[in-house]
């Protein structure tokens, strides 16, 4: 039989999971609205902000009642901390996919867009290191992971491409400025969406390995 | 002295509220959903309400004394039903005196009292003492099997005692018993050897037995797993979790952690006097007083 403070544990691991699958379809939502000119979908993902904060709150509040009432240890305590920074990581990509969104409703009012450049490709790049960061939590599973670690360089590169284009465009008069400057927007927003993806899976090896791989240092030596 | 209990935080409750074990999000309980934020808890001089009306025990300005020696000072708190509350606070605080003084067992160790004390609306004064410690039954720190009986006759001794002769229902209630103190896939097929052949841990839940099989509808228990390791420490306190479904509970303990790992409310006691009254999460995380604050922190006691 379960005992009391698992139940209340696996409580936390649940919310945290609804969370991150809430964040991940809404980053992938918008880049939707972005590519199909949805503003109606956009919108969408602008009112579903309030419901990832209000969980996020909600979450918090829980890992405050563990650590004060439960005083957890080892495995326990690892998974409390870490789910307290995953919270926080979810919440901020949650708000980019916002931004990226109120890109879209920009962009969609604004002579159609020819191209995208390279954000459909980070965007796919983006949702994969999401899910396996999110995979990773729910199987406590490292090696997943840090497959995460593994796209983050091409994204900063698919990033640093973006915005060279955007200039050439900006240059030849193919893209109007508020277009260039809304798809350097989307693109930042997708590489910072990626870092925190990158965060996720530090605290996922922490949790798993009790390792510390902040900056993920330790593997890019590997 | 305020008068100190938990109405504040159940006012809100409706009856069907008080469902327990209800929780529908991590880290809350069924007497927490329905408070709201920032309500305080304990009024001057409380108005009688029907959030009070709803107290299973209700104590007012209790006075305990050993001889000449005053060991609770106008103590006022109200047990809810189907809660665990706990009382925790230094040695000599008071809080075991006040424990058995709910069930008058405080006049067998040659107390007196002053005060009003209500079980369901009744002064216990009121009521015949071995009527009232058959409803508000007790657990002691050290287990206490009666040495002589077996383990199934220790658990009979009470229905026996109470008048019940019928075999078989005797034993489908100490079946039950020893069921909901989770000990029956341990002792099921050793019913007749004696009850101190048992574990320290498995005595303690033995007591407990006794005491479920009378039917109670209140426990008191003193520092229950004092004396016990850390396992049995922990089954005995999964075991307090899943009885508050059935009833009340009240328990001392020295133990901090504990209190804040089993009990829906908690009340710190010093020098014979209630220093506050809360929700376990409001004490062990943001209490009120500094008193409280540096006990729980360590600063003393």
């Amino acid at each position: 039989m379960q005992r009391h403070f698992e139940r209340e544990l696996e409580g936390l691991k649940t919310n945290l999971i609804k969370m991150g699958s809430i964040v991940e379809e809404a980053v992938t939502s918008a880049m939707k609205a972005l590519i199909d000119r949805d503003i109606i979908l956009a919108q969408r993902i602008l009112d579903g902000d309030e419901r990832i904060n209000s969980l996020e709150i909600e979450i918090d509040n829980s890992i405050v009642d563990l650590l004060a009432l439960q005083q957890p240890v080892a495995v326990d305590l690892r998974l409390i901390l870490a789910a307290q920074k995953i919270n926080n990581d979810l919440e901020r990509i949650g708000d980019h996919a916002v931004n990226i969104a109120e890109s879209a409703i920009a962009m969609a009012r604004l002579d159609k867009q020819d191209t995208f450049l390279e954000l459909p490709q980070m965007a796919e790049f983006v949702e994969t290191m999401l899910r396996n960061a999110i995979d990773g939590f729910i199987h406590r599973d490292a090696t997943l992971a840090k497959k995460v670690f593994e796209m983050e360089d091409a994204i900063d590169e698919l990033n640093r491409t973006t915005s060279r284009k955007v200039v050439q465009l900006l240059n030849t008069n193919e893209v109007s400025i508020e277009g260039g400057l809304d798809l350097i927007r989307v693109s930042r927003n997708l590489e910072r969406v990626a870092d925190l993806a990158t965060n996720i899976s530090e605290e996922i090896i922490f949790m798993a390995r009790a390792e510390i791989v902040k900056h993920h240092a330790a593997e890019k030596k590997q | 002295m305020q008068s100190v209990n938990p109405e504040g935080r159940l006012a809100t409750l409706k009856n069907d509220e008080m469902e327990p074990n209800n929780a529908s999000s991590p880290g809350m309980t069924s007497a927490e959903q329905p408070i709201q934020p920032g309500q305080p808890v304990g009024q001057p001089n409380a108005v009688q309400s029907p959030a009070l009306a709803m107290m299973k025990i209700v104590t007012k300005n209790i006075e305990a004394y050993f001889g000449r020696t005053r060991a609770l000072r106008n103590v006022s708190l109200d047990i809810p039903p189907n809660r665990v509350v706990a009382i925790i606070g230094p040695s000599g605080c008071g809080k075991s005196t006040y424990l058995r003084c709910l069930n008058r067992m405080h006049e067998v160790a040659g107390g007196t009292m002053t005060g009003s004390i209500q079980l369901d609306g009744e002064p216990v004064l009121d009521l015949d003492p071995v009527i009232l410690r058959r409803r508000v039954g007790m657990v002691f720190q050290k287990a206490n099997p009666f040495p002589t009986m077996s383990i199934y006759e220790n658990v009979a001794a009470g229905l026996r005692l109470n008048g019940m002769r019928n075999k078989r229902r005797t034993a489908e209630i100490v079946e039950q018993s020893l069921q909901r103190a989770a000990l029956w896939d341990e002792v099921k097929d050793s019913l007749g050897k004696s009850g101190m052949s048992l574990s320290g841990g498995q005595q303690q839940r033995l007591c407990i037995a006794r005491t479920l099989a009378v039917d109670p509808e209140v426990i008191l228990m003193d520092e229950p797993a004092s004396a016990l390791d850390p396992i049995s420490t922990a089954k005995i306190e999964e075991l307090i979790y899943s009885l508050k479904d059935s009833y009340t509970i009240v328990i001392v303990t020295h133990n901090m952690q504990q209190a804040a790992r089993v009990s829906d409310f908690t009340a710190f006691f010093y020098v014979g006097e209630l220093i506050e009254y809360d929700l376990t999460k409001n004490i062990f995380t943001t209490p009120a007083k500094k008193q409280t604050e540096d006990y729980i922190t360590g600063r003393f006691g």
